[in-house]
Formats: C-alpha cells, structure tokens, sequence
C-alpha cells in the first residue's frame, strides 16, 4: 500500500523534499514504514531517535498500525515560542 | 483563538480578544526575536510550521488550560516566516477573574507550547551560518 511521508525543518532539508511517498506492506506498523524510510533515505537515520510521529494531526505511538493512504509526518524536536 | 500566521503580531489585538467585564486580569505574553543565541550575534530567524496541526495542538492547550486553571478566554497566535530582531514570534493572552491564575496559566501554557506544538526555529547568525534549533 501507498503512505506519504512529510518532512519539516532540517529533515526536509536533508532529504531535499517535504513529501515522500511509500511503498509499504498492506498492515505495516510506523516502524516498519521509518525502516523503508531510512533505507531510501539514510540521511535521514541519525534524526530518527529523536523524532515523533504524527498521524491525523495527533502524535502516534511508533507501534501504530498504518493504512492506504495515510500521511505520516516526521516531528523533530520541537522550538517554537520565543 | 489559536492561529498561526504570516502576518505581523499585534500585542494588542490579541490582549482585547480575551477581554470580558468579569475579568479583572489579562496577562500576555509577548515573545520576542532575540539578537543573541549562546553568546553569538543572530541576524533574524525563521519559524516553520505544521500548521495545521500547530493550530489544533494550541487549542488543545488552551482546553487544558482552561480546566487547570480559573480563568476566561484565552488567546494564542504563532508568526512563521522569517522574522527581524525585535519582532513578536508568539503571543498568548490570559484573561482572568483574578491576577494569580492569569500570572499562572500564561506561563504554563508557554511551556507547554515549547514543548508540543509543532513549530521550528531556524537561527540565522552574524557570520553566515544558520543552524535549527535542537535539531543537530
């Protein structure tokens, strides 16, 4: 199945694009799409320990189940504010 | 309100949205562009967003705000793009019967800002260089 990847900030700047799409196992978890991700993409590995997940506009355990279509974007540590 | 733009901030405007006669207290805070980071010169700065989930995650806040503390309406607008030294990047307004609660939710909404909303700071220095906030 199809996901997209969105990417911010510095990631998005390392990989040279904000959308990504994914060609990943129908039933794969977020981990397993991060895994592909990372394989396309290593640039892309060593942020990825300190990276949430958002799914749907909410933050979403790495274990979570994706579906057709779904966009999974990569938040970085945070630094908005002032 | 919970937004996030590209516009100029106006301290005020966003102080009188959360204005109501049963409220003796509004605190707001203004964040402003710094021209110093870890002892070096910063030239501007630029904020980018996920907008819309930007905008969803401060309303969250605010609904627990709202339930942490005794307060009125309160008021939060992020400015993305790039922005001069000088310039506001956040202003959030607590309005509240009473100062203390006002004092209180204003700072703990800003933290809790800092720590789930998702925007990103990108520092362009003196010299030439530029790097993302704690994203190294």
């Amino acid at each position: 199945m199809q996901i997209t990847v969105k990417l911010f900030a510095l990631m998005r700047e390392k990989a040279g694009t904000d959308t990504i799409p994914l060609e990943v196992p129908a039933g794969a978890a977020l981990t397993q799409a991060v895994a592909t991700l990372v394989c396309q993409y290593p640039i892309l590995e060593p942020y990825m320990a300190n990276t949430r997940f958002s799914i749907h506009m909410d933050f979403v355990d790495p274990e979570t189940i994706l579906a057709e279509g779904d966009e999974l974007v990569l938040i970085p540590p945070v630094s908005g504010g002032a | 309100m919970f937004r996030v733009t590209t516009e100029p901030l106006s301290v005020q405007q966003v102080n009188d949205l959360v204005k109501r006669p049963t409220d003796g207290a509004v605190v707001t805070f203004d964040g402003i562009v710094r021209n110093n980071f870890d002892g070096r010169a910063v030239r501007y700065l630029a904020y980018e967003a996920y907008a819309a989930m930007a905008e969803k995650k401060m309303a969250e806040i605010g609904a627990e705000v709202q339930q942490k503390f005794a307060i009125g309406e309160m008021a939060m607008v992020h400015r993305i793009g790039r922005l001069e030294i000088g310039e506001s990047s956040i202003v959030i307004a607590v309005a509240a019967p009473h100062r203390h609660a006002a004092f209180e939710a204003c700072a703990y909404a800003m933290d809790r800002v800092k720590a789930e909303v998702p925007v990103w700071k990108k520092e362009f220095f003196g010299d030439g260089a530029d790097h993302w906030v704690n994203q190294n």
